[in-house]
Parts: C-alpha cells; sequence; structure tokens
C-alpha cells in the first residue's frame, strides 16, 4: 500500500516538474473554453460549431505576432464565408495593453483576453506566436509555433476547407 | 513623336490594367502594427551568453556553486512553467518590470552571479533580455549572463526535460 502511494506520489511530482509543456498534440481534441472578447462578452470555442478554427495565441509586445495579424485578417475575410473562423486570444499581462492596440489595428475576428490557466489548458503557451488548427469536430489539426510558414499554414487551410465543403 | 506619344500612352494604360488585375499591386496592404522599440536582444555580447544545457548542467551537479536566476520576461508565461528555482522580475521592455528588477539586485554584491531569462519569442524579437541585461550592466553587475533561448522557452528549456516548476 506504502509502495502504491510512493509510486503515485513520484508520478504527481514527476508531472508537476516536466510542467506543461507537453503542448496539446496534433490529433487531440481542443480543449473547452470560454474567455471574455474585448467589450467582455464571453467568448467559448462552442460558440463556433461545425467551423475550421484558427486559434491564435499573441500579444502586443510580441513582434511576429503583430506581423501574422494582418494575414490572418486578410483570411478571415476571404474565408470566413467558407467555413473558417479566426480567434485571437491575448497573452498580454495587462489586458489594456491588448486594447490599446487593437483601437489602433482593429482585426476581422474577435480578440480575447487569455490568461495563463487557458495557455496551461492548451499544455503550455511558453513562447509566441502559437497557432492551432481546429477542425469542425474540435479536433487540432495543425500547430504552428513561432514565425510560422504563412503560405504553408494558408494552403493547409484552403485544403481543410475543401475538405468540409465534401 | 507620335510614335513616343503611344508607346508612353501605353506603357501607362497597361501599368494601370496590371494593377486592377491584381489586387496585390491595386490596393495598399493593411501596415502590420509594431511592438514598442527595445533595446534587441543582439546587443547583448556572445561571451555574456549561457547556452540552455550549460545552465542545466550548473542547476543539476550539486557542488556547483548556484546563481541567482531571474525571469524578466512575462508573469502570464513564468506562471505556467520558470526554470526551478528561478523568481519572477518582471518584464524589462517596461519600466515597471525595470524597477521591480532594480529593487531585486539592489542590495547584492556587485560581482553576484546572475542568470537572466526570458523565452517569451525568438531570441532577435525578445523586448525583454537587452533591456536587462543592459540595466544590471548599468547598476554595475560583473557577473551576469543572458540564457541564450533561440525560439522559446517551451521548445528550448522544457521539452528537452530541463528542471522547471511552475506558479507564481
Amino acid at each position: 500500500m506504502r509502495l502504491i502511494a510512493r509510486i503515485a506520489a513520484a508520478a504527481i511530482l514527476s508531472a508537476s516538474l516536466c510542467g506543461a509543456a507537453g503542448s496539446t498534440a496534433v490529433g487531440d481534441m481542443a480543449p473547452e473554453f470560454s474567455r471574455p472578447d474585448l467589450s467582455g462578452k464571453p467568448v467559448r470555442l462552442a460558440d463556433y460549431p461545425g467551423k475550421l478554427v484558427l486559434l491564435n495565441f499573441w500579444a502586443s509586445w510580441c513582434g511576429p505576432c503583430l506581423e501574422e495579424m494582418p494575414k490572418f485578417s486578410g483570411w478571415q475575410r476571404e474565408y470566413g464565408a467558407q467555413g473558417l473562423q479566426v480567434i485571437g486570444v491575448s497573452l498580454d499581462d495587462d489586458s489594456a495593453s491588448a486594447r490599446r492596440l487593437i483601437a489602433r489595428h482593429p482585426t476581422a475576428y474577435p480578440i480575447l483576453i487569455g490568461d495563463a490557466a487557458l495557455g496551461e489548458s492548451f499544455g503550455g503557451v511558453l513562447g509566441l506566436p502559437l497557432t492551432y488548427l481546429i477542425d469542425p469536430k474540435g479536433r487540432i489539426v495543425a500547430r504552428y509555433q513561432g514565425n510560422g510558414d504563412l503560405a504553408k499554414m494558408e494552403a493547409k487551410i484552403k485544403a481543410l476547407l475543401a475538405q468540409r465543403s465534401k | 513623336m507620335h510614335l513616343q506619344l503611344i508607346k508612353f500612352t501605353s506603357a501607362i494604360v497597361g501599368c494601370v490594367l496590371i494593377g486592377a488585375a491584381n489586387p496585390a499591386l491595386a490596393a495598399p496592404k493593411p501596415a502590420a502594427p509594431e511592438p514598442a522599440a527595445h533595446r534587441p536582444a543582439a546587443s547583448i555580447p556572445a561571451a555574456s551568453l549561457i547556452q540552455p544545457a550549460e545552465l542545466a548542467a550548473l542547476l543539476q551537479n550539486p557542488a556547483a556553486p548556484k546563481p541567482l536566476i531571474l525571469q524578466v520576461g512575462f508573469r502570464t508565461m513564468y506562471v505556467q512553467s520558470h526554470i526551478s528555482g528561478a523568481e519572477y522580475a518582471g518584464p524589462a521592455n517596461e519600466e515597471s518590470g525595470l524597477q521591480r528588477l532594480r529593487e531585486r539586485v539592489a542590495a547584492l554584491p556587485k560581482d553576484t552571479a546572475i542568470v537572466i531569462y526570458c523565452g517569451c519569442c525568438p531570441w532577435n524579437h525578445c523586448p525583454n533580455v537587452g533591456e536587462a541585461f543592459a540595466a544590471l550592466q548599468g547598476l554595475g553587475f560583473t557577473h551576469v549572463k543572458v540564457m541564450y533561448v533561440a525560439e522559446n522557452f517551451g521548445d528550448d528549456w522544457v521539452n528537452k526535460g530541463y528542471p522547471v516548476a511552475k506558479g507564481s
């Protein structure tokens, strides 16, 4: 009995030492979440059933993130009718920074106020930018860490939207 | 003269038609927002860098003296995961973070071994480590190293299996 307790304790310790960066993998179901948008309205992943969701973690201090955002707005306008939904999640420590930036540079998609707990639910968001593609059934189908190849990302989106329409 | 005028007019019309057919040329792209300017990580001399593997080996060697490790990045990242034993010093891209860093080291001898790190984003884009390093240099600290995080803290530290802790 003591041995089992020790093994369990060791497993718990090991899990905590491993931290949260076992990153949510391609093929896993995306964790459900609800976070407020910039107007305070709660937004859930489940609010977009049947959509291909591009979930982008960003912050106002992250140069590569800011470079991507106009492109994501363009994709929302271009592919939104075909079933794409872009969602941005700010991981700024201070949500006012995200609000100021979006006031100056509005996006064509909702921006949510994220936090460490949301990052942890995705296996740890320990570097930005980080983008997931989540299929209409809620399964993660792609993960892009850092300066992604946007041409490849767009090609993947087009392919997934084509599959969705079949 | 007439021939030259026709050539010139054709060139103008051609440009207009190409522009109309190609929206990328016709409409200016919206400019990407830019983050606030900061001292780049590239300003840190190579001699003041420490590689993650080197720091991990130091931490895992019971006989080695341990440096003071300060995370000079964002709390959202620190809470999720940080180097075991590292303290949160606040983002050095903001005056409030720099002030917190200055207060943390104010009472320390100038030869204290200090390692700072961030890992919020790829090295060349980090807004924090260059500022934090310059601040500590300005205060006269002589044994400051900056952990070189090429991509991000997750890939370059946590996923390598190096020691981490979480929480504030």
